[in-house]
């Protein structure tokens, strides 16, 4: 019944996409909301190990960018449709995701954060020196007509809806799963958790997994997107900045938080680009982030939760419903 | 005499510190066990070894028959050994019920259907039942230590391992511990516990084993142990 309503609701997002592409508005929508949209894919996919789990990944931008460059070799290799890139970038990057899903067994916290930090350059220089796929000088994809709607622009914003609907329906299902309920265990204390009959080692596997997944399915459309590749952009700190402050500005604990921060910081970052200056991008986004840290560290989900608890209390207060749960005082 | 638990000499080391020395302990299905030592004694070392947190570095351990010497901890869980830890570690972002819940999800077996039921029941035994809704935060320390006992029990011990679960709790609220645990191995839970108070160790226990520098020193009913000369002088010198 829920997941039918949940499919219901995809489905209407996916809708209004195909509605608003069919609408041909200002193309620079399409284009402003592709990146948006990109980023509510990258943001829950982030989610899924960095607020499920609780393993914060920095390595964003080395996922992002094999997904794209995953794309480009198939590219060159076999002309390969748009879908065989996106189902083949995200397993490219899941293996990825394994990958890093055994570094947890030997790093925790921070050091597991370094370690992604360290993957991203590390793939950084392997992709700089491969000239197959451009190398440094980068790669110029020339597109052949849009199959559909005669447009790019258009046909991908309405790509990016779909793999959006796809990418938040299946944080969703986990979250609400067993699985999501075993990553919850372990992201608040591994060792109890593992002691309570939680296989800690193969949910984390499988969250570095999904989560490596959607990361590069965000990026195989890519060089589609902007038809010239090169490392230095593709592999941008804004991508790991953004996977990280989207979700803890929404809330990193549901599905919805990082869908509310991507729509919010995303298209907060798209309005300055346009009205004020490109570079300011990283600088709102770390004000943001900051005042978010120390404000609101659960985000705005968790900001209205204490909200609703702290006038659940007040209300049971004036009921005369004696002293108020430790949890809610002040 | 059946075995529930047999740790058959099993070793431990820490880089060059031998924190256990081939140590061998049977315990009795139903059994009330006791487990002393001073500071450093390698209580909880083997605590970690019996459970899987640490693997061992000799010897073996037997639960039910059966070798679980190389199992992850999750599946020993699976199995019935279950553990309270010294310093209660509560998972923060959930309610207390649904803290029992992950215990019943993953190592009861009692998927979804009845589950609240269930850790509701263990909360009302438990006298935290009122709490169900709060979080973790919200306890008092007490609270905290039955919260770690109600999510072990939820987890259906077979061999329930509480370590230290009364440090720091006034002597009312020691014997409110000690009274859940004599009802849960009424039902027919083994019971080890270690603990540093010698009252609540003295009345529970049926044996106490007694660990000192990674060995075992004495073993025997409470009565015996506190006469034990090598005890007395593993915690006071000589």
């Amino acid at each position: 019944m829920r997941i039918a309503r949940a499919l219901a609701v995809g489905a209407a997002v996916i809708g209004l996409g195909l509605l608003l592409a069919g609408l041909r508005v200002n193309p620079y929508i399409y284009f402003a909301g592709y990146v948006v949209l990109q980023y509510v894919v990258i943001a829950t996919a982030w989610n899924v190990l960095g607020g499920y789990a609780g393993y914060v990944n920095f390595g964003t931008p080395a996922f992002f960018a094999l997904g794209a460059y995953t794309s480009i070799a198939l590219i060159e290799a076999f002309h390969a449709p748009l879908p065989v890139l996106i189902v083949c970038g995200g397993l490219v990057t899941a293996l990825l995701g394994l990958g890093i899903g055994y570094l947890t067994l030997r790093l925790k916290g921070v050091f597991f954060s370094i370690a992604t930090f360290a993957l991203s350059v590390v793939v950084q220089t392997l992709i700089i020196n491969w000239d197959y796929v451009g190398g440094a000088k980068g790669y110029t994809l020339i597109r052949p007509p849009a199959p559909f709607f005669g447009n790019w622009g258009v046909l991908l914003f309405t790509l990016m809806v779909l793999l959006a609907v796809v990418t938040v329906l299946a944080a969703r299902t986990i979250e609400r799963s067993w699985i999501g309920r075993g990553l919850a265990a372990l992201r608040d204390n591994e060792e109890a958790a593992e002691c309570m009959g939680v296989p800690t080692l193969k949910l984390k596997l499988f969250a570095t997994t999904l989560s490596g997944f959607f990361l590069g399915v965000a990026g195989a459309p890519f060089p589609y997107y902007v038809t010239y590749v090169e490392p230095a952009s593709t592999f941008d700190l804004n991508y790991a900045v953004n996977a990280l402050a989207m979700p803890m500005i929404g809330g990193t604990t549901t599905w919805l938080g990082p869908v509310i921060g991507a729509v919010l910081l995303g298209t907060a970052q798209q309005v300055a680009t346009v009205t004020i200056s490109s570079e300011l991008n990283l600088l709102i986004v770390g004000v943001v982030l900051v005042l978010f840290v120390v404000l609101a560290p659960e985000g705005l989900l968790g900001l209205v939760r204490r909200l609703r608890e702290t006038m659940a209390v007040r209300a049971a207060g004036r009921r005369g419903a004696g002293a108020p749960p430790a949890e809610a005082r002040f | 005499m059946s075995a529930l638990l047999e740790i058959d000499s099993v070793s431990k080391r820490f880089g060059g510190f031998l924190a256990l020395d081939r140590v061998s302990i049977r315990v009795r299905a139903g059994e009330r066990l006791g487990l002393i030592g001073p500071n450093g004694s390698g209580k909880t070392t083997l605590i970690n070894c019996v459970s899987g947190a640490l693997p061992t570095d000799g010897g073996r351990i037997l639960f039910d028959g059966r070798d679980i010497t190389r199992l992850p901890a999750h599946q020993r869980t699976r199995l019935g050994i279950v553990r309270s830890f010294q310093i209660p570690k509560p998972f923060t972002s959930m309610t207390v019920l649904e803290n029992l819940e992950i215990a019943l999800e993953y190592a009861a077996h009692a998927r979804s259907v009845g589950a609240a039921a269930g850790a509701l029941q263990i909360l009302e035994m438990i006298g935290l039942a009122s709490k169900a809704r709060l979080r973790p935060a919200g306890l008092t320390q007490i609270e905290m230590r039955k919260l770690e006992l109600a999510r072990a029990m939820a987890a259906r011990p077979k061999l329930l391992i509480s370590d230290e679960a009364m440090a720091g709790l006034s002597s009312a609220e020691v014997d409110d511990i000690l009274a859940i645990l004599f009802r849960l191995n009424e039902q027919g839970i083994t019971i080890i516990m270690i603990e540093h108070i010698m009252r609540a160790v003295m009345r529970f226990s049926e044996r106490v084993v007694v660990l000192d520098a990674g060995t075992r020193i004495a073993e025997g009913a409470p009565a015996e142990i506190v006469r034990n000369p090598a005890v007395e002088k593993a915690y006071l010198g000589e």
